[in-house]
């Protein structure tokens, strides 16, 4: 018995906390005998908190280790939950997710997530168990080439087939995670690594060889884009989650501010930019606001800066922006010349090339250009249709706001409710908005939430949801439960795949072909896992059940009965320019 | 402009680079016409030398891609640098015993070795740029070929144009 306590002690020894370190006046190296203490041992020494995970036969050494660890261990009801859980508390606080999951199963559910993490550039680090090195390549028990399956979908992946390898490739997979352009790094950990003998190594410095991260920008590029920005007429910035990924959002505001010029976002860098400003135009792209893809399609100079134009953002290539010189700053050299040619392009950190160019005080003349923008605003602001009786989505996501002063964490799944807690929910800073932008994984907001509110447990953290993407995730209920996070699902339910009915009405003459989709009673679900249901049918109930569930101190599901054949618009339908874009839809 | 692309790629001498590389020209939708693979000048290094076509859009893709592989050191695209580019094939034609003296007269200028003699073929081995070695087997078809083997290009910079590469990394 007291061999075991004394073993506990020492695993804490490398915080100088324990006593038995302190009465003898040394710092006992931690008490590592596995590959699995080293691996534990190490990523604390990383300054890993909280990793979400499931436990399985190859991570059982692991597990063991984590067992009399401090670091908190999150176990969701499904791998895909955990990882989405990583990402959300990533996105967060821009602190690096980590995941624990076994082989086989266990790794090919995380892919999804994996996939999803590198298109929107969040740093996770992700531990696969594997069987053991004899048995690879034999299909054992459990076995699944996670290293081939992920290579095409992880910033790096590595396979551990040396104990001795174990505190590099740990310092160099959280280095690349959570530099350069962010993004999920895995490591494979062959059980009888983790389970074999193991002496204690301190984390090394990162030491990746080839690994190149690019800072600041020449000085002759910066004045390039200098002089382009001075002989503007209308220049406008083109901002994404690059912003938010390098905590450029402040440098953002300034340089807005000195240059007035205005701003349009995409979803990905929505809070990058406080939408409550003046010079903001709103969202651009298929689901942008009227004045932000008119300002696109007009402008004279456009500085666009970490973002990767995708194609739910250009609409169709050959017409976007035609009038403007385009600048291009992104920290992936890849992105550059990708979709879109531009005249100055810049492989740089865009922080850095923020704080280079407000040394140049540049004063352009936009005047006309922002009272443009403000006509086109208040010609066509976005808006719907409200009545007392029929709830509308849109109106739910604006009574969200309202009743938490637009200053709550919202993650979405997606679709319809997607677009609309991005249109009508004003993100006033960085990291306040959660969404999965390139990848659109329905089943991504409930448990990114979920990873949220672990990260932030003070803050008001609100799941917008369907009624269907809800579902793809909603065993995580009983994680939120267990756990006593007291975050806020709100169910946009229209008894629909919102999107895809809308795309059936347009594109597919109504047929809405298996876009219906019926629901559990969601009230009940949430009392079923010792949560509070609660439901609205209409504006005034939406309103009361909203004010109950914010001020409740636990977790709620709010069932939004909404209105069912509501569309998301504007919107610019596939294969054309920006500027074509549909207002408001009528039948024919 | 779509042109014949040489890209010779430096990369850690680690299990599965060759399938990460690989693996990216086929997901980002780049043909690979020959690829060889071989130890470098430095240990634990390797050497790639991969030849595709396009156009300049898609060798910035390929260089700014496979540059971003963590286990890729370099990567530079020879297409327009003077390079020294070699090829070795093995050609195994039917040569019967009347017919080897003609067969050894148009095999002189090519300066090949034949290196494997049976009763009714032999095993010829050439090294040379493409052209070269097309040239040699479309003499050799008519007497009957039996089996090819062709290693693909490998390739170097030609010496004193090394700096002007770095540059264009």
């Amino acid at each position: 018995m007291n061999q075991f306590i004394k073993e506990t002690d020492t695993v804490h020894a490398g915080e100088g906390a324990t006593d038995s370190a302190q009465t003898v006046g040394q710092v006992n190296p931690p008490n590592v005998k596995t590959g699995a203490d080293l691996l534990i041992t190490l990523l604390k020494e990383a300054g890993v908190e909280v990793i979400f995970g499931y436990p399985g036969g190859a991570v059982l050494p692991i597990y063991d280790s984590l067992y009399d660890s401090s670091i908190r261990h999150i176990l969701t009801r499904h791998e895909q939950g955990a990882i989405h859980a990583a990402e959300g508390y990533a996105r967060v606080t821009g602190k690096t997710g980590v995941v624990l999951v076994t082989s086989g199963p266990g790794a090919t559910n995380l892919v999804t997530g994996i996939a999803d993490a590198y298109m929107d550039s969040t740093p996770v680090v992700v531990m696969t168990g594997q069987v053991t090195m004899e048995s690879i390549g034999r299909d054992a028990f459990q076995e699944a080439d996670i290293m081939g399956i992920t290579m095409p979908v992880t910033k790096h992946n590595y396979q551990v087939r040396d104990i001795n390898d174990l505190p590099q490739v740990l310092a160099d997979a959280f280095y690349i995670a959570n530099s350069g352009r962010p993004g999920p790094v895995l490591i494979d950990l062959p059980k009888n690594i983790t389970a074999g003998p193991a002496t204690y190594q301190p984390l090394p410095q990162p030491a990746a060889r080839g690994y190149k991260i690019p800072t600041a920008p020449a000085k002759e590029q910066v004045e390039a884009i200098a002089q382009l920005i001075s002989g503007a007429k209308k220049p406008l910035l083109y901002v994404g989650g690059g912003i938010i990924s390098s905590g450029a959002s402040e440098l953002l505001r300034q340089f807005a501010k000195q240059t007035q010029i205005p701003v349009v976002s995409t979803l990905m860098g929505l809070g990058a930019y406080p939408a409550g400003d003046e010079q903001f135009v709103g969202m651009l792209g298929m689901h942008g606001t009227y004045a932000a893809n008119k300002a696109i399609t007009d402008c004279d100079l456009l500085l666009a800066f970490g973002v990767r134009f995708d194609d739910r953002v250009t609409g169709k290539l050959q017409m976007f922006s035609l009038h403007s010189k385009k600048v291009h700053v992104d920290i992936d050299a890849a992105e550059i010349g990708k979709n879109v040619q531009v005249e100055v392009p810049v492989v740089a950190n865009i922080k850095d090339t923020l704080e280079m160019l407000l040394q140049h005080h540049l004063h352009p003349d936009t005047k006309d250009w922002l009272a443009q923008l403000k006509a086109w605003d208040n010609e066509w602001p976005l808006r719907y249709h409200g009545t007392s009786d029929d709830l509308k989505p849109q109106q739910v996501v604006e009574l969200l706001a309202k009743h938490t002063g637009g200053q709550a964490i919202v993650t979405t799944e997606v679709g319809q409710h997607q677009m609309w807690a991005a249109l009508f929910y004003p993100y006033s800073r960085p990291r306040q908005f959660v969404t999965s932008g390139g990848l659109g994984t329905m089943g991504f907001g409930f448990p990114s939430a979920l990873g949220a509110q672990v990260a932030e447990p003070e803050k008001t953290v609100i799941c917008v949801a369907g009624d269907a993407s809800f579902q793809m995730n909603i065993q995580e209920l009983q994680t939120v439960v267990e756990q006593g996070l007291p975050l806020k699902i709100a169910i946009i339910n229209n008894r629909f795949l919102g999107m895809v009915r809308q795309w059936q009405q347009f594109f597919y003459e109504k047929r809405y072909a298996e876009s219906r989709i019926s629901s559990p009673d969601f009230v009940k679900v949430a009392e079923a896992y010792g949560a509070l249901g609660l439901r609205a049918t209409n504006p005034a109930e939406a309103e009361a059940i909203i004010a109950q569930a914010i001020a409740h101190d636990g977790p709620v599901i709010m069932d939004f009965v909404v209105k069912e054949e509501e569309n998301v618009f504007p919107m610019v339908p596939p294969g054309k320019g920006n500027h074509e874009m549909t207002l408001e839809w009528s039948e024919e | 402009m779509d042109i014949e692309r040489t890209f010779s790629i430096l990369v850690n001498d680690r299990p599965g680079v060759l399938t990460r590389i690989a693996g990216l020209f086929a997901r980002r939708g780049f043909n690979i016409s020959s690829i060889t693979v071989g130890s470098a000048e430095e240990a634990g290094v390797s050497r790639m030398t991969i030849v595709s076509h396009g156009d300049e859009a898609m060798a910035m893709q390929v260089l700014t891609q496979v540059g971003k592989l963590v286990d890729v050191l370099d990567v530079i695209d020879m297409s327009k640098e003077k390079i020294v580019k070699r090829e070795l094939a093995l050609i195994k034609v039917k040569a019967e015993s009347s017919k080897r003296q003609e067969i050894s007269h148009i095999l002189d200028p090519f300066r090949v070795s034949v290196v494997d003699v049976g009763h009714s073929s032999i095993t010829v081995q050439i090294t040379g740029d493409e052209e070269k070695i097309d040239a040699l087997i479309g003499l050799l078809r008519p007497y009957g070929i039996i089996e090819i083997s062709r290693t693909g290009a490998t390739a170097l910079l030609r010496s004193g144009t090394e700096e002007a590469s770095d540059a264009a990394v």
